[in-house]
């Protein structure tokens, strides 16, 4: 099971790194997206996916899952969620003040 | 248990709080920040008399033993980054006060700023790594406001870039906690410590201590500078004080920390692999710093290159380079703030960034003048003052350890950063002036009180190293034994 959710990551990592290496702004962000997603789903498979019940103490199960990386990820995903609104935000204040989502249009002509 | 500790994380957070209600009284929102400033520097001082009549202190939240709960430490080397940061917030806090100007302060200016200020003490007090990321992103969100907050179209452009960098590295710091915590089951730093050190710093270890050190590196400015430069000279020039003085210190602090408590079993490979890293940050640092003849690119190689020193230091992790460190960090936080306040008062009062167009400046403003002249000093580390004892214990114990070139290196670059500052001095203040219009700064007197403040700092710093150093191994003392840190932490 890891492996195949390892390998889902790589996917993830990879399309990520290639969005953000390109020149249109949008992609760029969707790029980040995409990476962050990778790195939450790192962060629960990383913990072991072993079968158990959700951590709630009224399953009153055997075994249960780690709860620790849920929280972590939970904690994650606000704060990128939180950078990824501000990033937005100003990923259009750019296109309004300069005209253009081409990263490479932003660069000013330095005297 | 000293519940002291989580005041220098929860004042700041609880003015920024209350500043927000008081968006349209800026008169208001100074005093307050005043204060609490200055509380925080009271505060700061307690801990650091205690850290060195008590020993380390630890505060278990929410009563939890580690490793369940988070737990904030405050060794002497935190405690004196926190006094010292302090010290410095207000100093910037009080120059904006001169120069922010009320647009800004009227867009939650303040409230940022202490946001910013909570992350960095939160930074350096926390013993737990995900709590470190957590207190990395509260100073970066803050960070990437202040940075754009005024919305010039050079603001949004650079700030683009800084966000999309730290997203990144934010992203690759999670990544590397994610690996850590499946190779270790714990993220409390004392713990994971112990739990390194049983199970042997091979393979995964080391794979992730580079992961670590990539992170770190991004945020330091350590190799991976190249978005320094050009993000540091778009903000005013409090808030380029306030990232230049703590921004990249919070990034050295935790490299520090991680290769003097957790990753210490093999550094044949970390260590040299900073010492490899550090040696490019000077030499690279310095030809940007001869390169330019703008004012603020000047300065921000200058921070790039106390960096690579700093990090010189730490791959050689004796106690007495570590000494050196910790005395070098603090000087280099209150000087690099100092340098910026003096060259925010240099552009207004010349109206330009370019070095060809000023000169002549000494005539109008001679306290400035001698002011820079004697900084310049500083930051070479000439004896009397700061720069001096740390510079000495670093390439001292760097010639001791056989890192004969790379101390040859860090010399160099001492004579880089002498070369660089005083070509600035010489061209601004020296000669005659270019331009035909006088302008003068509008609050000079205001922005010069903080910066004094600074410079008898420096000057206190470096005539009272005997004092200080008396602080500062006892911060090098822990560094260079993790057992230490995590008795402290682990007692019970």
């Amino acid at each position: 099971m890891e492996l195949i959710v390892a390998l889902a990551i790589g996917v993830l990592f990879s399309v990520g790194v290639y969005l953000v290496l390109s020149k249109s702004l949008l992609r760029i962000l969707l790029g980040t997206n995409l990476i962050t997603h990778g790195v939450h789903l790192l962060l629960l498979t990383m913990s072991g996916l072993k079968t158990g019940a959700p951590p709630l103490l009224g399953e009153k199960a055997e075994a249960y899952v780690d709860p620790l990386p849920q929280a972590l990820i939970l904690t994650s995903i606000v704060i990128s969620f939180g950078v990824t609104a501000f990033f937005i935000v100003l990923a259009y204040r750019t296109y309004r003040s300069t005209g253009t989502d081409d990263v490479e249009g932003t660069k000013e002509e330095r005297q | 248990m000293n519940n002291l500790l989580v005041l220098p994380l929860l004042i700041p957070a609880f003015t920024a709080v209350i500043l927000i209600f008081l968006k349209e009284r800026v008169d208001l929102q100074r005093i307050i920040s005043a204060v609490s400033v200055f509380i925080n520097i009271l505060v700061a001082g307690i801990i650091v008399y205690q850290v060195s009549t008590k020993g380390i202190q630890t505060l278990y939240m929410g009563g939890w033993l580690p490793p369940y709960g988070i737990v904030f430490v405050a060794d002497m080397f935190a405690a004196l980054l926190v006094l010292i940061g302090a010290i410095v917030g207000a100093a910037c806090l009080f120059f904006s006060f001169a120069s922010i100007g009320e647009e800004r302060e009227r867009f939650y200016y303040y409230p940022f700023f202490h946001f910013l200020l909570t992350g960095v003490f939160g930074s350096f007090l926390t013993g737990d790594l995900f709590n470190l990321f957590v207190c990395f992103e509260v100073l970066l969100v803050a960070s990437y406001a202040l940075i754009v907050l005024g919305g010039s179209k050079g603001q949004l452009r650079e700030t683009l870039k800084y966000v999309l960098v730290n997203v990144i590295s934010s992203s690759l710091f999670v990544a590397t906690l994610a690996y850590l915590y499946a190779a270790t089951g714990t993220l409390n730093m004392a713990h994971l410590s112990m739990r390194v050190a049983e199970a042997g710093q091979g393979g995964v270890m080391n794979v992730i201590a580079v992961l670590l050190l990539i992170v770190f590196s991004i945020k330091a400015g350590l190799l991976l500078f190249f978005w320094l430069p050009d993000s540091y000279s778009a903000p005013p020039v409090a808030v380029r004080a306030l990232f230049g003085a703590l921004l990249t210190k919070v990034g050295l602090y935790a490299i520090t920390r991680t290769f003097t408590l957790i990753f210490v079993q093999d550094p044949g490979l970390t260590h040299t692999l900073i010492a490899w890293m550090a040696g490019a940050t000077m030499i690279l640092g310095a030809i940007g710093a001869l390169a330019y003849n703008d004012l603020s690119r000047i300065f921000n190689y200058n921070i790039i290159i106390s960096v690579g020193f700093i990090a010189f230091g730490i791959s050689v992790a004796t106690q007495d380079s570590l000494n050196g460190v910790v005395f070098y960090l603090m000087h280099d936080m209150v000087a690099k703030a100092l340098l910026f306040f003096l060259g925010g008062l240099i552009i207004s009062a010349s109206g330009t960034d370019r070095l060809k167009e000023m000169g002549g400046l000494i005539r109008r403003y001679p306290w400035t003048g001698w002011m820079f002249f004697v900084l310049t000093l500083a930051l070479v580390g000439v004896p009397p003052l700061s720069g001096f004892a740390g510079k000495v214990m670093m390439v001292r114990s760097g010639f001791g350890q056989n890192h004969v070139v790379l101390a040859l290196i860090a010399l160099a670059s001492s004579f880089i950063v002498l070369y660089s500052l005083i070509k600035v001095f010489q061209q601004v203040f020296w000669g005659g002036e270019k331009r035909e219009e006088q302008v003068k700064p509008l609050h000079y007197k205001a922005m010069m009180a903080p910066a004094a403040v600074l410079f008898a700092i420096v000057i206190l710093m470096g005539v009272g190293a005997e004092t200080v150093n008396g602080y500062v191994s006892q911060a090098g003392a822990v560094l260079a034994d993790p057992a230490l840190y995590i008795n402290a932490v682990m007692k019970e």
